[in-house]
């Protein structure tokens, strides 16, 4: 007789989830899925809603990307407002979307999937965390916990709430930076800057190398890519076009308006998120190697774009490249990706602070509430966020289509977890160790 | 014996677990003192064993139960009546535990009617939506509403302080809760008791401050005419800071730690604050959803008959 194991929570990642895994009569895997079994509907409970609200209400989608939310709203009610915000108002969310991801890079790497590689795969799970981290290694514990600690405060200090914020505004920025705000955040900012250099150092010396065999093993499967690049192909966060790459490292770049020529969204009975795929690229199945699957968040990022916009970021890219080519696919490697993002966003966050129209005093164009749609991209931790509102004449939300980051994972997330499951349980053999590196390829995806 | 520690999620987006997370040192010394033994954004634990066999959820017993997000589907449900038996102290953390939060602006249509809408965006491949995932209860409930509730800490995100606070009260054995005081009485801006003009204003340009001077020398935003919910919602999310958050970000507060006492009435009130400093509230839109927007639970929000 067969049985199903059910893995649930997932843990150590965000969002609700569980795994479960089909055995045949042999012990064997028959098939392995993942499901996400949370739903609060703020595509429903939007409409009706005014238009200059929602970067505060759809910021409530995420604790973790909450600044990436809250900007991508932002830019939406901008086109539905038909308002261009003036170029320090403009700098300012973008500093806020580099800065509120180094704290969140620090989280995933270190709070949440590094347990995995510094404690063990097959560690005890009662000191498989960061607490185990924590008591085994204090010195490297502790200056996590406080380079957490550093990025969260910069951002509260300057502009009051770090999660769920309130500063970025249809039109720009709620107040300028003053000069002694700007000198206390680059001196924030160039220490988080190289404690990123002693991040990557660390994981390239210490972590990667030993887990190999996992990396090139576990999880991996062939799909396409998107993310957001620049106009001139670099890899980009707050604004710029959208690029999918097939899995032959092919590409389509398009606007945000096309989004609905190139993306749809499957419904499956067993899940409440929906599962988007490539609709121009062919029919969607959840199946190895069909071509309409595609990967958001970091690896995705570093897949697409041609190069990264800050030096040391760039130097790493090529050394990443020269190791695992372009497109890189495998799944563990999300990690690493995400190390040589923390390093980029630093960089940038630095660049933004020492540039001196930060600190202008406009940093908002007045709007006036009226009838249009809007779609506004970022890119969040998880991947490419899309908002698209549509607004009466008093500015009140009609319509709401949302795409967001971890959704566009939902599809290759069950296939790597089949794929690391087959790989893994043969004959009935299986242990909480083997069981928790089908979720380590599961963080590796998230956040 | 260190004091036994359990937390777990419902319908909610983890910036609660991020406030925990931001307490920072507090909770690095902490540490000493409790022990996690159920905890799915941090630690392992299972409810069906570590290998997946079980057939009914284990939760492990505790003293201490800390529980964020509302109560949305059946499995959320069961999971908090488990935690319930299992614990001593139970703390409802964020406003979506206490109030509902955002997710119970869902409570404005029924059930089906959302769930209709929410697979036929403009995106979604025409399906029905789907049905083998743990069924929507008719409504977002506040976790009061499901089990007893031994010590709330609103707010969205709740501030780390006052969960630092909440914690090391209960392992002295004691209780806690915020004080009934206003934002109002937490925000140090310059309030003239009446308006600057007549109309209520939209978030649609930013205030008049001057970002040189602290936030004591800034007009009231309320009395600049800005919508403030200050009025009307509970104070504690400036912790130790000079201001409440949002007013540091010169903008206005939305209310997301929630009324300033049980039972009371901010729709009512809040029309009254804003006719005694002279300003007519016919102007603000989407009232109903704008002062009910953390608290849509305890049937503070509910379907509109059919126009």
């Amino acid at each position: 007789m067969g049985k199903t194991l059910t893995i649930q929570p997932v843990t150590r990642i965000e969002g609700h989830a569980k795994v479960l895994i089909e055995l045949d009569d042999n012990g064997n895997v028959a098939d392995a899925k993942m499901a996400i079994v949370a739903l609060r509907g703020f595509e429903q409970f939007c409409i009706g809603r005014a238009a200059d609200e929602m970067p505060r209400i759809v910021n409530r989608i995420c604790g973790i990307c909450p600044w990436s939310h809250h900007l991508a709203s932002n830019k939406a009610v901008d086109k539905v407002y038909g308002v261009t915000p003036p170029p320090a108002g403009e700098k300012l969310r973008r500093l806020m979307q580099h800065l509120s991801w180094i704290p969140d890079k620090i989280l995933h790497f270190y709070f949440l999937a590094a347990p995995d590689f510094i404690m063990g795969p097959d560690a005890d799970p009662s000191v498989r965390n960061v607490l185990g981290v924590l008591k085994s290694n204090p010195d490297l514990g502790m200056k996590v916990v406080k380079m957490r600690q550093l990025g969260s405060m910069l951002i509260e200090n300057f502009a009051g709430k770090v999660i769920h914020p309130a500063a970025g505004v249809p039109g720009g920025f709620s107040k300028p930076m003053t000069e002694a705000e700007r000198e206390e955040l680059l001196k924030g900012a160039e220490e988080l800057l190289e404690f990123a250099k002693f991040s990557i150092d660390l994981a390239k010396k210490d972590i990667f190398p030993k887990y190999m065999d996992l990396i090139e093993n576990v999880g991996v499967i062939k799909t396409g890519f998107i993310g957001t690049v620049s106009e001139d192909g670099s890899w980009e966060i707050y604004d710029g076009k959208l690029r999918m790459m097939k899995a032959d490292g092919s590409y389509e770049d398009f606007s945000y308006e096309q989004y609905t020529d190139y993306i749809a969204e499957h419904v499956e009975p067993w899940a409440y998120v929906k599962f988007p795929y490539a609709k121009r690229w062919g029919e969607f199945a959840l199946e190895f190697d069909n071509p309409t699957i595609y990967r958001s968040n970091c690896l995705a990022r570093i897949n697409v774009c041609d190069k990264m916009p800050t030096p040391l970021a760039q130097a790493e890219l090529e050394e990443f490249r020269e190791k695992f080519g372009r497109p890189c696919q495998y799944t563990i490697l999300y990690n690493y990706a995400r190390l040589i993002e923390l390093l980029c966003n630093a960089e940038s966050a630095v660049a933004l602070l020492k540039d001196p129209e930060i600190t202008d005093r406009n940093v908002r164009t007045k709007v006036e509430p009226q009838a249009g749609r809007g779609v506004g991209c970022v890119e969040s931790l998880q991947g490419t966020l899309i908002h698209d509102y549509e607004a009466d004449q008093n500015g009140l939300i009609t319509r709401v289509n949302l795409i967001v980051g971890s959704t566009h994972n939902a599809a290759p997330m069950n296939l790597s977890v089949k794929q690391a499951a087959q790989a893994l349980i043969q004959g009935g053999n299986y242990d909480q160790g083997l069981l928790n590196k089908i979720e380590i390829v599961i963080r590796a995806y998230n956040p | 014996m260190p004091v036994k520690v359990l937390e777990e999620w419902f319908n909610a987006c983890s910036g609660c677990e991020i406030s925990i997370l931001n307490m920072g040192d507090a909770l690095v010394e902490m540490l000493s003192e409790l022990e996690f033994v159920h905890i799915p954004v941090l630690m392992d634990h299972k409810y069906y064993g570590q290998t997946g066999e079980g057939s009914q959820v284990e939760i492990p017993e505790a003293d201490i139960a800390i529980v964020s997000g509302g109560i949305r589907n059946e499995e959320h449900k069961e999971l908090l009546e488990e935690i319930r038996k299992k614990c001593k102290t139970l703390i409802a953390l964020g406003s979506c535990a206490t109030n509902g939060g955002i997710p119970a602006l869902a409570n404005m249509w029924t059930k089906d009617e959302a769930l209709k809408n929410i697979y036929s965006t403009i995106t979604t491949d025409s399906a029905s939506p789907p049905d083998r995932v743990p069924a929507w209860l008719d409504r977002v409930f506040a976790v009061d509403e499901i089990v007893k509730v031994d010590i709330y800490i609103p707010g969205c995100p709740p501030h780390p302080k006052n969960i630092a606070d909440a914690l090391t009260a209960v392992l002295k054995g004691e209780s806690w809760s915020l004080p009934e005081r206003s934002v109002c009485d937490t925000c140090p801006t310059i309030r003239e008791k009446k308006a600057s003009s007549g109309t209520i204003k939209r978030s649609l340009e930013n205030a008049d401050f001057d970002p040189e001077k602290p936030i004591d020398q800034m007009r009231c935003l309320m009395e600049q005419g800005f919508i403030c919910l200050g009025p009307v919602t509970r104070a504690g999310c400036r912790g130790d800071s000079d201001a409440p958050r949002c007013i540091k970000a010169r903008i206005g507060c939305r209310g997301c730690f929630g009324p300033i006492r049980k039972g009371a009435r901010p729709m009512v009130d809040m029309m009254g604050a804003w006719s005694s400093i002279g300003l007519n509230a016919q102007a603000v839109p989407d009232r109903r959803a704008l002062l009910n927007r953390f608290i849509g639970a305890h049937n503070n929000l509910r379907p509109l008959p059919k126009r």
